[in-house]
């Protein structure tokens, strides 16, 4: 008759964890191509810090294509969610809510599923979420030309002219993304202004020339 | 058949949690292990500790913090062959705190043993 030992050093020790590959320690966010970008969660970037956001081509839950530059000339919460994301949940209400206000003010949401199942997961949650806001599946590419999305959710406002205005990384405080929404609707679509509303400094000095 | 049972020792960071093996939601990721190769061993049932309850926003999840053991039940037939193995497997699972959540992720699982 056999006799089984399991070795006295059981397995590994299975540290799980954020310091893991892959996680984000949700303090900076390195965004290729434009620097250092995260923003003090209760503001926008004035004009001059804003960078273009990365175009990409999605699909919706119809299988249309979907670019983010269709938006330009709108500002855009992008957000970078997943059905498993608990935090994402808390979120998505009040973005159908600011969808359903702001909209007809040339405001739009647009979420990106981070889910592997795809539509299979997403669609019907979406119907029990009541979401009434364009959603696409996300791939590795987009995340990655976002700087790498290791967290979520992780949301980007995005300003008339197609730039960055302000990043939240985590559950934000839905004051903070209300409040920026409506500083960039205020925005001039035409040229880059900082929050207060005037024209950059460097812009004011070649006027005076 | 002779039967033995293990243990393999999970530690999750301070502030972070993962998903139970049973979560509250149909859209949550559990933990879970798969085992791929038993080698001689039979079985591998795994039983979870206790879930705790913890709350985000209104949703109530079952979740597990800290350290504890997974319990793993083998068995091995009269006619294994004697001499070294190992089982292995993988424990998948999702994590958080309580601002953020990260990618689904799997750890390798190794369990030597050896039939005399």
């Amino acid at each position: 008759m056999s006799f089984l030992r399991v070795s006295g050093a059981i397995a590994t020790s299975l540290l799980l964890g954020c310091f893991l590959e892959g996680c984000s320690n949700g303090s900076l966010l390195d965004f290729a191509g434009a620097g250092p970008s995260t923003v003090k969660a209760a503001s926008v970037k004035d004009g001059k810090d804003r960078h273009t956001a990365p175009d990409f081509t999605l699909k919706d839950a119809d299988g249309k294509t979907v670019h983010l530059s269709d938006y330009k000339g709108k500002v855009v919460l992008l957000d970078f969610w997943a059905t498993w994301c608990g935090p994402c949940r808390i979120e998505i209400p009040w973005f159908t809510d600011m969808e359903n206000k702001r909209k007809d003010k040339g405001f739009e949401v647009l979420g990106v599923s981070m889910d592997d199942n795809g539509w299979e997961d997403v669609k019907p949650f979406l119907a029990e979420m009541k979401v009434n806001y364009r959603v696409v599946i996300g791939d590795d590419p987009t995340t990655q030309a976002y700087g790498g999305v290791d967290s979520l959710p992780t949301t980007f406002l995005i300003d008339k002219q197609g730039k960055i205005a302000a990043i939240h990384i985590g559950l934000a405080n839905r004051k903070e993304f209300e409040d920026g929404v409506d500083a960039l609707l205020q925005e001039s679509g035409n040229s880059p202004v900082n929050a207060g509303g005037n024209p950059p400094a460097d812009v004011v000095a070649a006027k005076q020339h | 058949m002779a039967a033995v049972t293990t243990k393999i020792p999970v530690a999750i960071q301070d502030g972070f949690h993962v998903n139970s093996n049973a979560p509250s939601d149909e859209y949550l990721i559990p933990l879970k292990v798969t085992w791929t190769s038993l080698g001689a061993l039979e079985g591998g049932q795994v039983s979870y500790p206790k879930a705790e309850k913890i709350t985000v926003g209104e949703q109530s999840l079952s979740v597990f913090t800290g350290k504890f053991d997974l319990t793993v039940d083998f068995k091995v037939s009269a006619k294994a062959p004697a001499g070294p193995g190992v089982a292995s497997g993988k424990l998948g699972y999702q994590a958080c705190n309580d601002k953020m959540c990260f990618p689904p992720k799997s750890i390798e699982i190794n369990v030597p043993y050896q039939v005399q």
